[in-house]
């Protein structure tokens, strides 16, 4: 009689069935597996043919300067990408600085403050808000804001400035929902025992529960970084797309997900390469930021499995 | 200061950050409703654009993005929920399983324009299918496969324990109790997650502008090219030539969201209560 190895060791309790059901459980297992790894799969793929398209950058060009060249001319032959990198950065950084109060605010409002009244008010709108197209967020920040941006700067009203609200309006779902839950997993005890010693809720917000929900609200400060600097259609129709170091915040800039956007309808050779470069960087500045909120959220738990 | 002051203070900026948060949304709604309601007819909806400024109606542009959203549904929902059994079900916690929700948090990280260039590359031109529906779908997807994942795994994980463990003590065996028992009772929650993923597919543009094409053309195959609303109203928009039509298109888009988004939660209020 044939042995029936793989029923002796994985799993006892499937003994009971035929042999028939046995290896249906097994390969269904299997195709599971399978179909989890897509996800790992993905993120090879992207990285493997993007890459693939945009090493040539890094190889010919040089990735010093590629990465650290202050001049972006592709129609010289000149690929540096750094005019590129520091408008990302501007326009990130302005965001966050509008976005994360007004979304660790509506945060805080909405675990520790609203009625469940109110909160079914607020809580939709926020999850609206991350359901809008970018598109039509640029759409009306190209109509409406961009007007209005001009009014106060001598400039056409494209540029940074306006990015930055637009942007802010679209990182505080992202902000807002993850601060909310690490607010939300604060346990009720910690609330009372506050409240019991006599502290106004403010002092219970900003000396108990925003410390405790510290890491929680850095990590997602982080995703909202990371959706900033990946956003693409909206910052595009109103950022004015010229790729050079801004004279002021209101002067038009570009960024790089925005040039790529720009130039790839025309880009041929080193060029088209070049934005394949690009969308490497920004690949791994996002993966990075995944891995750092991992990383945070790692150690924070050593630190309490040591206590 | 006194405390109670700070406090008054300090609560009322938590009231007006929510407020300005909710008032955002509601401008941007109120704004695009009423300056695309005059707009919307039944020949902007059904007929073709006609012209260098894009006049007439924008219905290729509505099939371009319907097709492509179910199509991509269709390939992402088999694949997303088997995953999220994997992971909830099956998955010993380890360096495999950390490794996959590491991807999956890549994945749902992955700035559109990336995941464009990287359908570009791949599904267009290594593969060879070209500017199509189909392209444009499988990049989508691997948009669309994190969230679905995510929705799936909470679902499954919501189901209480003792209904496992009914369904085990009657003989079942492992893919009998998750076909038969925690699927079932975690699917309202599944397809709110699809219906989410969905709307976001629907207002995606740069996936969509390297995968499918720009060219204004009505999909009759999964290898046809197309231009979706999202594209169309950045053309008309950056172009400038023909503003109502673009007031026409982003109110069609949004009242696609907004019923995507509200039927999703009525779905779940619905089934939450039976």
């Amino acid at each position: 009689m044939p042995s029936l190895p793989s029923m002796s060791s994985e799993n006892n309790s499937l003994r009971l069935v035929s042999r028939a059901t046995h290896l249906k459980e097994i390969a269904l297992k299997n195709l599971f597996l399978v179909c989890a790894f897509v996800a790992v799969a993905g993120v090879l793929l992207i990285f493997g043919f993007v890459g693939f398209r945009g090493w040539p950058a890094f190889a010919e060009v040089g990735p010093w300067s590629f990465l650290a060249g202050t001049e972006w001319s592709p129609t010289d032959g000149v690929y540096g990408i750094l005019p590129l990198i520091w408008g990302t950065v501007v326009v990130m950084l302005g965001a966050l600085v509008i976005g994360t109060p007004l979304a660790v605010g509506t945060a805080v409002f909405l675990s520790e403050i609203a009625t469940p009244r109110v909160r079914g008010i607020v809580r939709p709108a926020v999850e609206l808000l991350a359901g809008i197209p970018s598109v039509i967020y640029g759409f009306f920040g190209l109509i409406i804001l961009r007007p209005i941006i001009a009014n106060f700067t001598d400039g056409l009203g494209f540029g940074a400035v306006t990015a930055w609200f637009i942007l802010a309006i679209m990182i505080v779902p992202t902000i807002a929902t993850l601060s909310e839950d690490a607010l939300r997993s604060i346990p009720p005890g910690i609330r009372e025992a506050s409240y019991a010693m006599g502290a106004t809720t403010w002092q219970t917000i900003y000396k108990v529960l925003v410390p405790a929900a510290k890491i929680g609200i850095i990590d997602a400060i982080i995703l909202g970084m990371g959706r900033a600097i990946g956003e693409t259609m909206a910052v595009l129709m109103v950022v004015g797309n010229a790729p050079v170091f801004p004279e002021s915040i209101a002067a038009p800039i570009a960024t790089l997900t925005t040039q790529i956007v720009m130039d790839m309808p025309y880009a041929a050779g080193m060029h088209r390469t070049a934005l394949f470069g690009m969308a490497i960087v920004l690949f791994l500045a996002s993966m990075g930021l995944v891995a750092l909120v991992r990383l945070i959220s790692r150690f924070q738990t050593s630190i309490e499995a040591g206590r | 200061m006194n405390k109670n002051t700070a406090n008054a203070i300090a609560l009322t900026l938590l009231w007006i950050s929510a407020i300005v948060t909710v008032a955002v949304l509601g401008t941007v709604i109120i704004y695009v409703f009423v300056n695309g309601i005059a707009q919307l007819s039944p020949e902007f909806i059904f007929t073709w654009p006609e012209g260098v400024a894009a006049e007439g109606g924008i219905w290729p542009t509505i099939v371009s993005t319907l097709y492509v959203t179910a199509l991509a549904m269709i390939i992402v929902t088999p694949i997303a929920i088997l995953a999220a059994v994997y992971l909830a079900e099956y998955a010993v916690q380890g360096r495999l399983v950390s490794t996959i929700r590491f991807a999956a948090d890549s994945l749902a990280s992955v700035p559109s324009i990336v995941m464009g260039l990287f359908g570009l590359a791949l599904f267009v031109e290594a593969a060879g299918i070209g500017f199509s529906m189909l392209s444009a779908a499988l990049a989508l997807s691997f948009l669309m496969l994190p969230i679905v994942m995510r929705t799936t795994e909470e679902a499954i994980r919501s189901v209480p324990k003792y209904i496992r463990w009914g369904s085990y003590g009657l003989g079942a065996t492992k893919w009998q109790v998750v076909s038969r028992s925690v699927l079932p009772a975690s699917m309202p929650r599944i397809v709110t997650g699809i219906i989410l993923a969905t709307g976001r597919a629907v207002g995606e543009t740069a996936v969509v502008i390297y995968t499918m094409g720009q060219a204004i053309n009505l999909p009759i195959t999964p290898f046809d090219s197309g231009r979706p609303m999202t594209v169309h109203l950045y053309l008309l928009a950056m172009e400038g030539i023909n503003l109502p039509a673009a007031y026409g298109t982003a109110l069609l888009l949004m009242i696609m969201i907004l019923a995507f988004n509200l039927g999703a939660r009525y779905f779940l209020r619905r089934n939450r209560k039976v």
